[in-house]
């Protein structure tokens, strides 16, 4: 476990959409380093939270501070905010006119404006980290959702963030390829990278969580250490939420 | 074929069947095709029209000392295809102004977005072309060709902004956030992921919008702009072929036409390998 220095820090965060209230009253920081893994029923606001984290949702009322930045609607400080947080998606949203390589140096040579032969150096690096680097000149269609997954968090490492944000990543996945997927991401916990991890993989939240949040009803329910937040949950709900998650 | 274990389902009807067989099908165009050539040519020769083909091919093309030369009628279809191909370039480039305007979520471009639509529109193409001759021309100083570009163009313009915003619409949101997520700009967003993906929703509607602008295209006639359908105009009033060379003049335009199709449809199917 790493500094004790918040990198994310939401106070009092509330989020409507229209008259639905999604996020109510959210406090939570995140520390340089730490492995943080949300769960909760669907529509618990865990998915909206995180996209709050990268100016993808923007929330009501409240302060955010992602890595130094104010996190607001018209922030002129949104690009860099989100070239600092990456993020993988639950349907990979990887661009299908692009090759894979071409989706990965896309963001190191228009945002980053590296030139072609450093993304490229860049680009075969991570795909060699996910282990497909013999995929790199085939188009995502010709892929399986595991290796769309494996290029799609490639493509969110090319740009060298320091937080990483990954929402349901292995939901859209067959149950076959959700392995080769968490296996990925459990390698990077070594890279002292700031993760936060919408799932409902709970082996995978054992292994690598530093921290375990539930949430329910746009609401923090419970933050604990995973030894504590398995065993012994302080809240009745998490325990059935557990107990329902953990059961099959 | 292998020997299937399955009954047979039942056949339709024999009625359905002789219908949509193929010498039945062919039979029927072939008798609609010749009952309204035939009442063309009966009609024609009832009013002792005169009919002169032979003199047609002069105006398509010729030989000279000079060798191999085209005719009036292919110098009036080059007129044509580059007073399009003008109006077209211009009409994208307002069209993409008027649809970006509309999707930018701004109050102001909507509403002018918006009612530039409803005035293009609701403006018949003919009525157009005189404001911009009559109107327009004197008061900004632009001559009868200029004011042709510019009446197809902002004419087609407004529907093509509409395919454009509707090929953008198509592309998935998941690509705007994917592409905000690695930090790019709106105008990044669309110039990389959102336009090089819509192109091929776009593609199907916008042939027919490049062929119905070619074919608009015939309205300039009116204002004596040089093009194939005023050199058709001039050539009735020398030879008084009405017939035949309205005849000629319809072709071509067909065969212009077809020709963009057929080649687009071929771009089409290989614009969807990739995806």
């Amino acid at each position: 476990m790493s500094t004790a220095e918040p990198i994310i820090q939401a106070t009092h965060l509330d989020k409507f959409y229209d008259d639905f209230h999604a996020l109510k009253d959210v406090n939570i920081s995140v520390r340089r380093g730490e492995k943080m893994v949300i769960c909760g029923p669907s529509g618990s606001g865990k998915s909206t939270l995180i996209r709050c984290f990268n100016g993808l949702e923007w929330h009501s009322s409240g302060t955010l501070t992602v890595d130094g930045l104010e996190v607001y609607e018209g922030s002129k400080d949104v690009l860099k905010l989100r070239q600092e947080v990456g993020m993988v998606f639950q349907q990979f949203n990887l661009f299908p006119h692009l090759t894979v390589l071409e989706n990965l140096t896309i963001g190191p040579m228009k945002v980053r404006k590296l030139d072609r032969a450093k993304a490229e150096e860049l680009a075969r690096h991570y795909l060699d980290r996910v282990h497909i680097p013999e995929q790199a000149d085939k188009y995502p269609i010709q892929l399986s959702g595991g290796q769309q997954q494996r290029v799609a968090i490639a493509r969110s490492l090319c740009m060298e963030s320091r937080i990483m944000l990954f929402d349901e990543p292995t939901s859209a996945l067959d149950p076959e390829m959700i392995h080769e997927v968490l296996e990925v991401m459990a390698e990077l916990v070594d890279t002292g990278k700031t993760m936060v991890v919408v799932t409902h993989e709970m082996g995978f939240a054992r292994k690598v969580a530093d921290t375990m949040v539930f949430m329910e009803e746009g609401r923090i329910v419970e933050v604990a250490p995973p030894e504590t937040f398995f065993t012994n949950p302080a809240s009745a709900r998490c325990r059935t939420f557990l107990d329902q998650i953990l059961a099959h | 074929m292998p020997a299937l274990k399955g009954a047979e389902l039942p056949r339709p009807p024999a009625f359905q069947r002789v219908l949509n067989s193929v010498p039945v099908a062919v039979a029927i165009y072939i008798a609609v095709i010749y009952l309204i050539v035939w009442s063309a040519y009966a009609g024609a020769q009832n009013m002792g029209y005169n009919w002169q083909w032979s003199r047609v091919p002069q105006y398509l093309y010729s030989f000279t000392d000079d060798g191999f030369q085209l005719g009036e009628i292919f110098i009036g279809l080059g007129a044509t295809i580059q007073l399009s191909v003008l109006s077209f370039a211009l009409a994208t480039l307002i069209g993409l102004g008027v649809a970006l305007l509309r999707l930018s979520g701004l109050v102001v471009g909507k509403a002018v977005a918006i009612g530039f639509l409803e005035l293009i529109r609701n403006i018949p193409l003919l009525v157009l072309l005189y404001l911009f001759y009559y109107v327009l021309g004197p008061i900004f100083g632009f001559d009868r060709y200029w004011a042709s570009v510019l009446t197809l163009a902002v004419f087609h313009s407004a529907l093509i902004s509409e395919i454009l915003r509707a090929g953008i619409n198509a592309v998935p949101k998941g690509q705007w956030e994917a592409a905000s997520s690695i930090g790019m700009t709106t105008a990044q967003t669309y110039r990389y992921i959102v336009l090089p993906q819509s192109i091929r929703f776009m593609l199907p509607p916008m042939t027919g919008e490049v062929v119905h602008l070619i074919k608009s295209s015939a309205i300039v006639s009116v204002i004596a702009v040089a093009e194939l359908t005023t050199i058709g105009r001039n050539i009735i009033s020398d030879t008084f072929m009405s017939f035949e060379i309205w005849f000629t003049v319809a072709v071509v335009y067909m065969v212009v036409t077809l020709i963009l199709s057929v080649g687009v449809s071929y771009l089409e199917r290989r614009y969807a390998v990739d995806q």
